[in-house]
């Protein structure tokens, strides 16, 4: 059991991001953010060794950084509309149905923030299956109702018709709390699993909205002995990682 | 056969205030930036702006030489946040078309083809539709019955781009990693004016798929060596990250009487001096 004390939280948010790609098969992971970074190659070096990755330009390169396809922006987002690609993105807001916002925060006319501008969220959103990462769970992020809706969310496709919900998927929240999923009836999100150390009420107590839970909540898995090992030794030896999510 | 190489200032005279202006490159990454500079010497204002945005809106932002943008983002890429893009947003200094990138790109697809607008699957169900109101959806006239939107041509009155090499006739060539959208930059343009690393007399030796823009697409072909600057273009030379740092952390006002009084040539031994003083 000394496995279980060992694994840092940073560590328990890479497994819970590379399990975002298991049986994805032949498709690009394009994750956003360090922690997410580090998952997809774990995932690529272990049981999804078919996914696809690029160099974070325009270039398409295995494990070991070397060349094998051609992936500039204007193929990039044939590959988002062909849907060949699950992306982690990050979110400044992210509310109950997986709406998510990385453009301004405050009245869009004159917001109070501007942030990046909704980027390619909405066609990544209504195209291929997205993912998120919130390397700090906090009522700040998770809010009630997002001020600019960039990425869409369930209620929102739905809303907007089956053009929008054909493609439309959101597999996993993951955050340095838990794993989020909307698994549920109404599409709501649902707490998925806590990483260990964490409680539900920890979790309720960063989110602005109430949290859907299945009867018995799991932990987050642990790491192989094997996964460990990459992460610490191959992956991020520098240590990277807790910078993004410090020791609990 | 047609010379068309001028001087930056040749290209602004034939720029005027009112017009709307795509912008090539992408974030701060190959961006037509001794052009830019040039406009802001010049007082052409009031401007339509296209770009995937980078320093190219951060400084016309700054300058107050934008009446309205058409984007995705703006961004410095290794500053995610372009300062005075965000500066100018929070103080309501232009009116915005914000869009997605693909969205953006199927608009300069449109333009390019003489099409008045492009299906794509993206905008719905987001509030990019919110803030578009004059954005249409179109139902696909097959079984399918699908509803998408309609993405309106992006078609400019001027187009600015930069590449690595260039001849004299207007083609020009890219020897980076990514064409980013130059080449529809261009298409979609009624005038493309081409900045280039260096000049070259021909592309006898070139792999044809690196020549990226057609000289029946160009202008007027400008040779700018550093013309990029302080944005990336590879494999000439990187972002110029402390210069972009100080651009970025600077004043507005103290960073435009320091670097942007005099000509291209002034800026770029301001930019040396500068370099000179941090060793």
């Amino acid at each position: 059991m000394s496995r279980t004390t060992t694994t840092t939280r940073a560590e328990y948010c890479v497994i819970a991001c590379a399990d975002a790609w298991r049986d994805n098969g032949e498709v690009l992971a394009s994750p956003m953010g360090l922690i997410p970074s580090i998952g997809a190659r774990l995932a690529k070096h272990t049981f999804a060794p078919d996914l696809l990755l690029t160099d974070g330009e325009a270039t398409l390169v295995g494990l070991d950084g070397a060349p094998e396809g051609w992936l500039p922006y204007r193929r990039h987002l044939t590959m988002v509309t062909g849907g060949r690609r699950h992306v982690m993105m990050g979110a400044s807001q992210l509310d109950r149905f997986g709406n998510q916002n990385i453009s301004c925060i405050g009245d869009w006319q004159q917001p109070a923030r501007q942030l990046l501008g909704v980027r390619g969220a909405p066609v990544n959103t209504l195209n291929n299956p997205v993912s998120y990462w919130v390397p700090k769970h906090s009522r700040r992020v998770f809010v009630e109702k997002v001020d600019m809706v960039s990425g869409v969310g369930y209620d929102s496709a739905a809303a907007a018709g089956p053009s929008a919900t054909r493609y439309h998927r959101i597999p996993r929240v993951v955050s340095d709390l838990a794993v989020l999923d909307f698994e549920t009836l109404d599409r709501a999100m649902r707490l998925a699993s806590v990483h260990p150390g964490v409680t539900t009420e920890e979790v309720e107590a960063a989110t602005g909205f109430p949290l859907a839970r299945p009867d018995e909540l799991p932990f987050t898995r642990e790491p192989t002995a094997t996964e460990l090992r990459l992460i610490r030794t191959v992956l991020d030896p520098d240590g990277l990682r807790d910078r993004e999510v410090p020791p609990a | 056969m047609t010379d068309k190489t001028m001087t930056p200032e040749d290209v602004v005279a034939r720029l005027h205030s009112g017009m709307t202006l795509g912008i090539g490159g992408w974030g701060s990454r190959r961006k037509p930036m001794a052009l830019v500079r040039a406009l802001l010497r010049s007082d052409i204002t009031d401007l339509t702006v296209i770009s995937y945005g980078g320093p190219d809106v951060g400084l016309l932002a700054a300058a107050g030489r934008i009446r309205k943008l058409v984007a995705a983002f703006a961004t410095l890429d290794s500053i995610p946040l372009e300062p005075h893009f965000r500066a100018a947003r929070q103080r309501g200094a232009f009116e915005l078309m914000e869009i997605d990138e693909a969205m953006f790109m199927w608009g300069l697809h449109a333009a390019a083809n003489r099409l008045p607008f492009l299906p794509v699957r993206a905008g719905l169900g987001s509030d990019v539709m919110r803030v578009n109101p004059g954005l249409r959806t179109v139902t696909s006239p097959y079984e399918d019955g699908e509803t998408l939107v309609a993405v309106p041509a992006l078609r400019m009155d001027a187009a600015l781009v930069h590449l690595n090499r260039a001849d004299r006739l207007g083609n020009g060539q890219y020897l980076g990693p990514d064409p980013y959208f130059d080449d529809l930059f261009c298409e979609a343009a009624d005038r493309a004016y081409l900045s280039c690393e260096r000049l070259v007399d021909d592309f006898a030796a070139a792999a044809p798929q690196s020549l990226l823009v057609n000289r029946h697409t160009v202008t007027g072909v400008v040779e700018a060596p550093y013309g990029a600057h302080f944005t990336s273009c590879v494999p000439d030379y990187g972002r110029d990250e402390a210069f972009q740092k100080l651009y970025a952390t600077t004043p507005w006002p103290e960073f435009a009487e320091r670097f942007l009084r005099g000509d291209e040539k002034s800026y770029q031994s301001a930019v040396e001096t500068w370099h000179e003083e941090q060793t």
